[in-house]
Formats: C-alpha cells, structure tokens, sequence
C-alpha cells in the first residue's frame, strides 16, 4: 500500500503503517543498513583492539610512568605499535599471493561448516553441533584416507564421500530426534559434540588409527592419492577445497533462494505452523536441515584431513565448528554473508601469526578483535547508538527458536 | 468528580504518515463516547496518545479545563484515566486479587504482602461497582468475560473517571457482550466517563450516548445513536457499503463432504470433539455458529488433516479421508482459510509473493524440477494483487507489515487460486476492517456459486448470518442443532448457550 493513496483505503493498523515507512525507508537497498552496521561493529573492533594493543605494548607502558611529564610520548608510541600491528595484520592476510593462498586455505573449513550452521538456522534450528560433525567426517575421510588403496583419482572421491556422508549422519541423528520426539537441538547436538571427541580420542589410542612408530595420538598421513590436488600459479599455492568451499557457497544460495525444497526450509524455519498447515512436512526439513549441515561439516572436515594437515590428532578439528557458528552469525544466515565472515575469520587467524612475527602483538589480538566484531553485530542497536546511525532496519540478528518450540 | 475530558487539535505524525490529524473531541462527564473507525483509522494511537503511552505531534489534552502532558501511562492515571486494552495485561497465575493489586501492593508489615487486604480491597471495590469477581480466583481458570471484569476492576482500583475500552467486545461471547454493556451502563450512572473504541456497529447504537467517527486519522462526524447502521457504516468507510451480502439462493448439489461421528480427543485427554457428524453440499454454504473454544477449531482441524480423529469417517466425494495429512487434504482440493492467520495462514516474514504460493510452489505452475519459476510466481503475485485488490506497496514487501484486511486477503487469494472442492473458512473477517469484509464475503459467496461446498465457522453472528445457507451450532464438542438461517437471533444465542431446542430449561450462562 502506498501511504499517501488517495483512494479511500481502509489503512493499515498504526503500528504496521510504522512498519511499511520503514520497509519503504528501506526498499532502495535493503542491504544498506546491514552493511553499514557491519562496517560500524567492525570499526568498534579496531578501536577497542587498538586500545588493547597500546596497553599491551612494552614501550608504551614505559611511557605512562612519566605522562603526566611527557604525555605526548604515549601518543606517539601507541601510535606506533597500533600503526605497526594492524599493517602486520593486513599485510600477512592478504600482503602476498602466499598470504591470499594461506588465508584462504584457514578460511575454507570455516566457509563450509559456517555454511552448515547457516542452512540450520534458516530452518529455525541451532546448530551447534558443527564441531562434532566435523569431528566423525575427519575420522572417516581420514580412515578411507590412509587405509584404503586406491587408485588417485577415486581414492579421493571415496574420502570425500567418506567425509560428507559420515558428518551427514551424525547430523541427521539429532535433526530426526527434534523431528520425531521434539528433542531439543541444541542439548543433543552438544551431547553429540562431546561424543565424537570421545570417539575420536579412543580411536586415535586404536592401533588402526596409530601411526607406526610414534608414541602420540597420531594417526598416518593421508596417502597422496586421496589429498586435494594444489592449485599452485606463481606464489599462491592452495589446494583444491578451497575452490569447492566457495561453489558450496553458490550451492547453499541456489537451494536456499531459488529451489523448492529451500522455500520448503525457509518457510518452515519462519513459521512451521504455516508451513504444515500449506501441507509441508515440518519433520521431513527438520531432518533433512541437519542431514545437510551435518555433510557441509563433513566438507569442512575433508578440507583439514584431504587438504591442510594430512593425519588425525586430537587437535586437527581446534575450534572450527564452534567458530563455524560465530562465522554464520557474522554473516546473518546468509550464504554470501557467511563466505565473506569465513573469509574474514580466515584472514584474521593467518594475518594475527603475521602480526605477532613481525610487530610482537600477540596473536590473541585477533581473537579478540573477532569476538568484539560479532558482539557488536549481535547487538546492532549498541552500534547505530554509538554510530549515531539513524536507519532503521539492519537491526535483525539472527534467531534460532527458544525453548519452548 | 466526574471529569470532563476535552482533546483539541491532537496529532500524531509516524515521519511522513499522519496517523491523527487534528483530532477534536469533548468527553462529558458521565457519557459513553464511542469511537468508531475501521482498523487503522487511528483510534489506537489517539487512545495511546491520551493513556501517556505515545507523545503528541501538536494540541492539547484538557482535563476540566486544565491542560495537561502525559509523558507515561502513570500521569494519566493521576488525573483519572483508565485503560482496558484489547489484549489483557494480566498476570495468568496470579490471582484476581494480586492482579489488581499488582503495582500497589497492600502490605500488613514493610516488605509483607498482605493478600487479606487485597482481597477485602478487591470485594470492596467489586461491591461498589457491582462486578462480580472472585477475589482468589486464579486469573487464567476464569472465562474471558470475567477476566475483561478484572482489568476494568484494575482501572477502577485507581480512581479512574474516564475509562478507556479498548475494543473489548472482540474477545467476548455474545452473552458476555450483554452483560459487558450492563456494566457500562451502571459505571455511567455511577459518573464514570468511558469511551468505547470499536468497529462493531450494533454495539455502538446499543450503548453510546454519542458516536464520534474517525477515518483515516480525522474526525468525520458525530452522530447520535439513533443514527442506522447504514449511515453509521458509510461514515466509517467513506462510501455507501453493502452490509448485506447480495447471494441469489443456493443452487445445492451433491454431497461433496460427509463427517460421520467425528471424535477428536485433545492431548490432555479431553473429548473436544464429541461424534459430530454433518454433510456439506456442492453450491451451498454450511455456517458452523458457535462460542469460541466448543470444538470448531478442533474439528476444523480434523477435516483438514491437521489432527487425526479419534473416531469417525470423513469422506469427500465418498473417497474416505479422514487418514490423510494436510498436503493430501490439500491436493483432495480443500481450501482452508484458518483462523489464526499470522500462526497459520502465513509467514510474516515471508514477501506478498511467496505467500500466494506457499501451498502451490511444488505445482507444475511455479516449480520445474528443484527449481522455482520466479517469474511465473512474480507474474502470479502481480496478477493476484490486482484481482484481489491487495493494497500492497509491493509484491516483494513482507506480510507482516501489511493490514490485518489485506494479509487476510492474501490468505483468501491464495486459496482461491486453486480449483476447490471444498472451502472451510474459519473466521474468515476476525480483525479484517468493513471494506474487507465486505470483498471476502462477495468471493466467498461467488466460490459458492461455482458450485464449491463452502463451510463457515464463525463466533460472529453478523457473519453466520450473512453468509449462510444453513447453519449448524456447535456446544461442548456436538452439534447440538442445525437450523435455517431464518432462525431468529435470541434462539441462536440460546443454542450457543448449551440449550437444546428440547429442553429450553437448561439454560446456563
């Protein structure tokens, strides 16, 4: 409805009014405010980290004993060290081609398991399950990985699917029981977290999974037949699943926009009620949601053991899948949200080993910094408060379900 | 003290929308004011204007000649304004004594709650005022009605002269409608002023001693009680409205739906749906009448697939489909309006256009394999739009942010864009304003005509009335009778009432 029609409309309620100016305001570039928010967290970050920088840096500190003498000093040194951190940081994510290679490389898992827990949310469910997920498709494209023999080509294609089949069933399982029993998702996909660490730690104590002659909890590498092939131009040199963590990205858009089944998943995580009223079957996308982010975890997983690091251990799976949350976070559920935050993340994890090289901040920094940037965006109306930006919209975080449901 | 209340010039402006646009109206001591205006027209926001709740652009408020700010709900209630909102601010498990005290807590010791003195408090107040309430009643054990009694007790406990009701028949039974109005009638004699905020026409001429209408943020015109329906309606609306629905008598065919001791058990064990059966023919419509909460919404619900009975057939063209789930049901070629439109008729999220197909985007018309055919649903949504006069900004703009008339009208245009057999319409105009109302019952009427078994539940009698052919009423899970729709409207409130036409006697209000 136009709100200025002339015709004799039976108007709209006042607080909807309220809301179609707004959708109005917002109808030229819908997109606008997010990014601006986005951008307002992220210099909130910066600031705040450049804070934190000073305070941490030796000289600095020296110089605040005499500040009240010299306070121009502390300036200037906080400049420094702020001023050599931050280009540090740029400079060692995306300074060379051999940092675009190694930030890309990191950013792959995080895109694909971030994209998993993405596809949950927009069907109303929280996923927090990636980390387990990602776990077991480690294990299993690992197994396939240095047992099997195979020729090249195959072996590789078996891992993979070891990989995003074996992840898909670990999601499936608590995305069935929601279905079936309404058991909450968020308890049971933590319960399945802390199930696959155990699986994997006692897996990696098996002789099966042990590499000969070694005393840690290490498993062989993974033969070269079954590893991602390197994509090597000049100086950047990264492998395989980087390219297909981005045609996941492409792949998740599609089903999510321009597929019936993602409309099925986007109604359902909207409104089931609506939904199973239009006759879709809430239990079936509950499912078939988490069978899904399950496998993208599983993808996730074949990017360290096929791609990066070649053997299990206890730490190959770090903090991947609960950064994968943080990643879908940042990038509101979106798919192409969610690739850029995978990126970032990536590139701040790569550039903060840089950072800490060259301009002796510690790597941390970057951990804070990343935490700084997804509080602010969680909490957008803090932001536009600080920023002082006036328009409405972008204001939208992204919601799983409560309790209740 | 009575008071007398005097608005002069008030506006509100949301940016660029003026919501109220130099409102000017006098509230004598003593009186009952309606306030008539469609949904939208900008009763509500006046209301929150002088309940403190929203800040005016411009004017003032008087009260006895004194002007007057609001800058929270707490000043208006210092000079004597009261408010009973649509939607109850009550405490569920609470009860009516700690309801009305909340906020003013009667103490026997600093820091003690002392429900004796509530509770005396509370008797005290309901004897003055003579509302009958239940001091330790439980607040969610209570019907609705006694409930609304509550809220206005709430106001009351604060001295209130001018009471402030919000659309509060919307909720009420047609019998609690009566004795609301008794209530008002005796709060009037005790000097309380009210104004009374609806959309209902006949509740207006019943009770008010002046009518003020406001369209599209302005007064239009007074008009005293005595003033018809009709002028009333054209008032409201700007234009001449057709309260009647022209309808040529039914042209009635074959049984298309036939319900045979239909029993439904709700998941606490309780039989909401008690061995009804009915048949519904092609070209006729089938009115359900009934108090909300007697098994419509159950039953409604069977049919369609979204609960299984417990008993019974239900056959459509004589196939049985009481087994089927709702996407069977809706590819049988039911068509279903449900009553709680923003819960289950569609996604507020969810654009204009998506929801004209979010039970049809697997048909060969908006799907080719895995894909959607955006353009066939973006040339659908424009072409609905139009037929259905949704007034939208866009195709692309969320449900949720358009009026209750026309998300409505987007639920109907959905449905109707399918070949029916059949169309159950559950509260098909609740919260939809006149002109809406008044497009629904023409499409509903002209389905029928196609020669499609319409089925209508409704709590409104206005509607049950207009509508149908024939009409069942339901209490307590049965249909206790089914009647022509000539049956006068006392005798249909005493079959909604739980009286069987044998047994009169039973009477239980």
């Amino acid at each position: 409805m136009t709100l200025q029609a002339p015709v004799p409309t039976p108007g709209a309620e006042p607080e909807s009014v309220e809301r179609a100016a707004k959708a109005e305001l917002r109808h030229p570039a819908s997109w606008l405010p997010t990014v601006k928010v986005t951008a307002g967290a992220f210099l909130t970050a910066l600031v705040i980290g450049a804070v934190v920088i000073a305070l941490s840096d030796d000289d600095v500190i020296e110089s605040l004993k005499y500040f009240g003498t010299y306070p121009w000093d502390s300036f200037t040194r906080s400049w420094d060290a702020i001023w050599s951190s931050y280009s540090a940081l740029v400079k060692g994510a995306v300074g060379s081609s051999n940092a675009i290679a190694s930030t890309l490389d990191r950013s792959a898992p995080l895109i694909c398991a971030g994209l998993g827990v993405t596809l949950a949310f927009r069907a109303g469910l929280f996923n927090i399950g990636a980390q387990g997920q990602l776990i077991i498709g480690a294990l299993c494209a690992g197994y396939v990985g240095f047992t099997w023999n195979l020729p090249p080509f195959v072996h590789l294609v078996v891992a993979l699917v070891a990989g995003l089949a074996s992840g898909a069933l670990w999601g499936a399982i608590p995305g069935f029981l929601k279905a079936r029993t309404g058991a909450h998702e968020v308890i049971t996909t933590i319960m399945f977290n802390y199930l696959a660490a155990s699986v994997l730690i006692y897996a990696l104590s098996h002789d099966t999974f042990q590499r000969p002659g070694s005393d840690n909890a290490l498993s062989p590498k993974v033969d070269d037949s079954a590893a991602f092939p390197r994509l090597s131009i000049g100086g950047f040199d990264a492998h395989l699943g980087v390219l297909i963590a981005l045609l996941a990205g492409a792949a998740a858009w599609w089903l999510l926009e321009r597929s019936t089944w993602g409309f099925e998943l986007r109604a359902v995580g909207a409104n089931a009620h609506a939904s199973r009223t239009a006759g879709m079957s809430v239990a079936k996308v509950y499912t078939l949601a988490m069978l899904l982010a399950g496998m993208l975890a599983g993808l996730a997983a074949t990017m360290q053991v096929l791609g990066n690091q070649n053997s299990l251990s206890a730490t190959l799976p770090g903090s991947i899948g609960f950064d994968a949350i943080t990643v879908a976070l940042l990038g509101r559920a979106s798919p192409l949200g969610t690739v850029l935050a995978g990126l970032l993340f990536g590139a701040m994890s790569v550039g903060g080993v840089a950072m800490q090289a060259g301009a002796g901040t510690p790597k941390e920094l970057t951990d804070v910094l990343q935490a700084l940037i997804v509080l602010f965006v969680a909490a957008p109306a803090l932001v536009k408060g600080m920023l002082r930006i006036k328009e409405s919209g972008g204001g939208a975080t992204v919601m799983a379900k409560g309790w209740g449901s | 003290m009575p008071v007398k209340l005097e608005i002069k010039g008030l506006t509100k402006k949301f940016g660029s929308f003026t919501a109220n646009d130099h409102i000017d109206l006098t509230i004598e001591p003593g009186e009952i004011h309606c306030l008539l205006g469609e949904n939208g027209a900008g009763k509500s926001t006046l209301m929150n204007m002088l309940y403190g709740l929203l800040d005016p652009t411009e004017g003032e408020i008087l009260v006895d000649g004194e002007p007057v700010t609001f800058h929270s709900p707490s000043d208006a209630i210092a000079v004597g304004i009261g408010m009973v909102h649509q939607h109850f601010m009550l405490v569920p498990v609470f009860t009516v004594a700690e309801n009305v005290m909340l906020g003013r807590e009667q103490t026997s010791a600093p820091g003690v709650l002392s429900r004796t003195k509530a509770s005396e408090f509370v008797h005290q107040l309901s004897e003055r005022y003579g509302l009958q309430v239940d001091p330790s009643a439980l607040v969610e054990s209570l019907p609705v009605g006694a409930q609304q009694r509550v809220e206005i007790l709430k106001a009351l406990s604060n001295e209130a002269k001018v009471l402030i009701l919000d659309e509060p028949t919307a909720v009420l039974t047609p019998q609690e409608i009566d004795e609301l109005m008794d209530i008002m009638r005796s709060l009037k004699e005790l000097g309380t002023s009210i104004i009374f905020i609806t959309h209902k026409l006949r509740e207006v001429r019943a009770v008010g001693d002046r009518i003020s209408v406001i369209r599209r943020g302005k007064v239009v015109g007074t008009a005293p009680p005595t003033a018809t329906e009709a002028e009333l309606a054209e008032m409201m609306v700007g234009r001449e409205v057709k309260l009647k629905v022209d309808k040529a008598p039914p042209k009635t065919g074959e049984v298309v739906l036939s319900v045979e001791g239909c029993t439904v058990v709700d998941p606490r064990g309780h039989q909401v749906v008690k061995d009804v059966s009915f048949e519904a023919r092609a070209g006729e419509v089938l009115g359900i009448a009934g108090v909300q909460g007697n098994g419509q919404t159950e039953l409604i619900k069977a049919l369609l697939g979204l609960v299984r009975p417990d008993a019974g057939v239900i056959r459509l063209d004589g196939e049985d489909i009481s087994r089927h789930g709702p996407r069977e049901s809706l590819d049988d070629g039911i068509g279903y309006i449900p009553e709680d439109r923003s819960h289950d008729g569609y996604i507020g999220a969810f654009s204009v256009r998506e929801n004209l197909i979010l039970d049809l985007y697997r048909t060969d018309r908006f799907s080719r394999g895995p894909a959607l055919r955006l353009d066939d649903i973006a040339a659908n949504a424009d072409h609905r739009i139009v037929e259905f006069d949704i007034r939208t900004e866009s195709a692309s703009t969320p449900v949720s942010s358009l009026s209750g008339g026309n998300q409505q009208k987007v639920v109907v245009a959905r449905e109707f864009s399918r070949p029916l057999k059949v169309l159950v319409a559950s509260q098909p105009t609740r919260g939809v304003d006149v002109g809406s109302i008044e497009f629904i019952h023409k499409r509903i009427i002209s389905e029928r005509d196609k020669g499609t078994a319409v089925i209508i539940v409704s709590t409104e009698l206005d509607e049950i009335f207009a509508l149908s052919d024939r009409i069942a009423v339901m209490y307590d899970g049965r249909i206790v009778d089914t009647v022509s729709p000539d049956i006068r409207r006392e005798d249909i409130g005493l079959l909604m009432a739980g009286a069987t036409p044998d047994k009169p006697e039973e009477v239980t209000v």
